[in-house]
């Protein structure tokens, strides 16, 4: 749903050791070579791109491991912002 | 668990502070004056079946929990240090291979084969061109049929030239990206090791941590059946830092008692005046809490985290912070503790040859906080700082 938005964030501010095009949305970020800082740099940029902040249970390693956990994540994030 | 257990347990750790006493201690100075490999040591630990001591019971193993092994790592450490962190070593890769090891008929028997023949493991995860980030490799290993090689430039592996086995971190191919890794079981007999540097260093100077290009090859199964990221977040980072916490306590704990023995001899001659050392003494041990109590609340969370067995629970921001907090706080606090009993037990405890010397507990303290430099570490917790609020 969100994944240009987050495959764009991620080749914007993430300097991975894999290209984003060869990617895999479920490929592992962390294999990819996302770290520490750059899961840093990953959230605050989508926080910001989608007007959303995430909450504190989902701030986990398991929320930035692929593109397809970025987008569940975010989905949720709106879907419970409608409500 | 029954108290008879419980009762075993006691009766290793006396065995432990038995060999301390009888074969590490009195190795320790000669060990650290000539840099050399506690070989005495190790092999009374090999005697007392000790290299399998995290083993699981099935395997023939003590099946000992993670805790118990940090123990014997402690009272190691009131005796060598460098003895010690060699245990503490091989205890991680141990555990790497008992974690993640068991759905792999390999290294069903591989265990098997460790307590057996008491096998020494020793580990190769740096390497010369990544900046000492474990997350990264530059090597991979080439799989061509049912085996593999593998040449790896490590500018440090600890008793290298000792062990029986080295795990190596590697890419999981030639054509991977450097964080997807493995992690792989290189045999003595079939590795040749290069010699690239050597090991005279201030403190530490048994654990013999050369640098080598090791070139190595094997069959594919002794790749472990696991990524490397979920070895290191759930047994390599936990159990590392706390067993080395575990042995700079033990180090620690050894340096009160010289100086605690030392206020002793001095309100022996004169048992009437209240000494400044003797408040000194009450204050070192309130460090020495301090330095406990972190590794001990961190412990048990991961103890109860095993035995949940949940490998997400592993991806929480907050629990790879605290771990690395132990390693922070309990590096700096170890040369805090050494520096305040040397500042009790007085010049005696600068001489070599005194009975508190305490000359080579400070030159060891001062390692803690190099290995595995403190400010890279906590460069990655002000990173997850960032995105982690407390519970």
């Amino acid at each position: 749903m969100h994944k240009t938005q987050i495959r764009e964030i991620l080749l914007a501010h993430c300097r991975l050791s894999v290209h984003v095009e060869k990617l895999a949305d479920e490929s592992d970020l962390y294999d990819a070579g996302l770290t520490s800082l750059m899961t840093v740099n990953l959230l605050l940029a989508l926080e910001d791109r989608f007007d959303i902040e995430f909450p504190d249970h989902m701030l986990s390693r398991r929320t930035f491991q692929s593109i397809n956990a970025l987008s569940d994540a975010i989905s949720e994030i709106l879907s419970l912002r409608e409500q | 668990m029954s108290s008879e257990i419980r009762t075993d347990v006691e009766a290793i750790v006396d065995r432990v502070h038995r060999v301390g006493r009888e074969i590490v201690e009195p190795a320790a100075a000669e060990v650290d004056r000539a840099a050399r490999f506690p070989t005495e040591s190790v092999a009374a630990l090999r005697a007392e079946k000790l290299l399998s001591a995290y083993v699981p019971v099935q395997y023939g193993g003590m099946g000992l929990s993670q805790t118990e092994v940090c123990r014997i790592c402690e009272v190691l450490g009131q005796y060598c240090a460098s003895t010690a962190m060699v245990y503490a070593m091989h205890q991680i890769q141990v555990a790497c291979i008992v974690h993640h090891g068991q759905s792999s008929p390999f290294f069903c028997g591989y265990l098997r084969e460790l307590v057996d023949q008491q096998l020494l493991l020793a580990s190769a995860t740096t390497e010369t061109g990544v900046g000492g980030d474990l997350r990264q490799s530059k090597c991979a290993v080439e799989v061509s049929g049912d085996s593999f090689t593998l040449e790896k430039h490590a500018p440090v592996i600890s008793y290298g030239i000792e062990a029986d086995a080295i795990l190596a971190t590697c890419r999981r191919a030639p054509d991977a990206a450097p964080s997807d890794q493995v992690h792989v079981v290189v045999k003595r007999k079939d590795m040749e090791l290069e010699e690239i540097s050597s090991w005279d260093t201030l403190g530490f100077r048994g654990t013999r941590s050369l640098g080598f290009v090791l070139r190595g090859r094997g069959g594919k199964e002794q790749i472990l059946p696991a990524s490397f990221a979920d070895i290191l977040a759930q047994s390599m980072h936990p159990f590392s830092h706390m067993v080395w916490a575990s042995l700079w306590l033990g180090l620690a704990t050894d340096a009160v008692n010289r100086a605690r023995a030392s206020v002793r001899a001095a309100m022996r001659h004169s048992p009437d005046t209240r000494q400044v050392a003797q408040l000194r003494l009450a204050e070192v041990d309130e460090v020495l809490f301090g330095m406990r109590s972190g590794l001990y609340s961190t412990m048990a969370e991961y103890e109860r985290m095993l035995a949940a067995g949940d490998p997400e629970a592993f991806k929480n921001f907050g629990f790879a912070i605290r771990v690395n907090n132990v390693k922070l706080t309990c590096s700096e606090l170890v040369v805090d503790v050494v520096g305040k009993a040397l500042a009790i037990v007085g010049i005696s405890g600068y001489r070599n040859d005194s009975k508190n010397s305490l000359c080579r507990h400070l030159r060891d303290a001062y390692g803690a906080a190099l290995m595995v430099s403190n400010d890279r570490i906590r460069g990655l917790n002000a990173s997850m700082h960032v995105i982690h609020r407390q519970d």
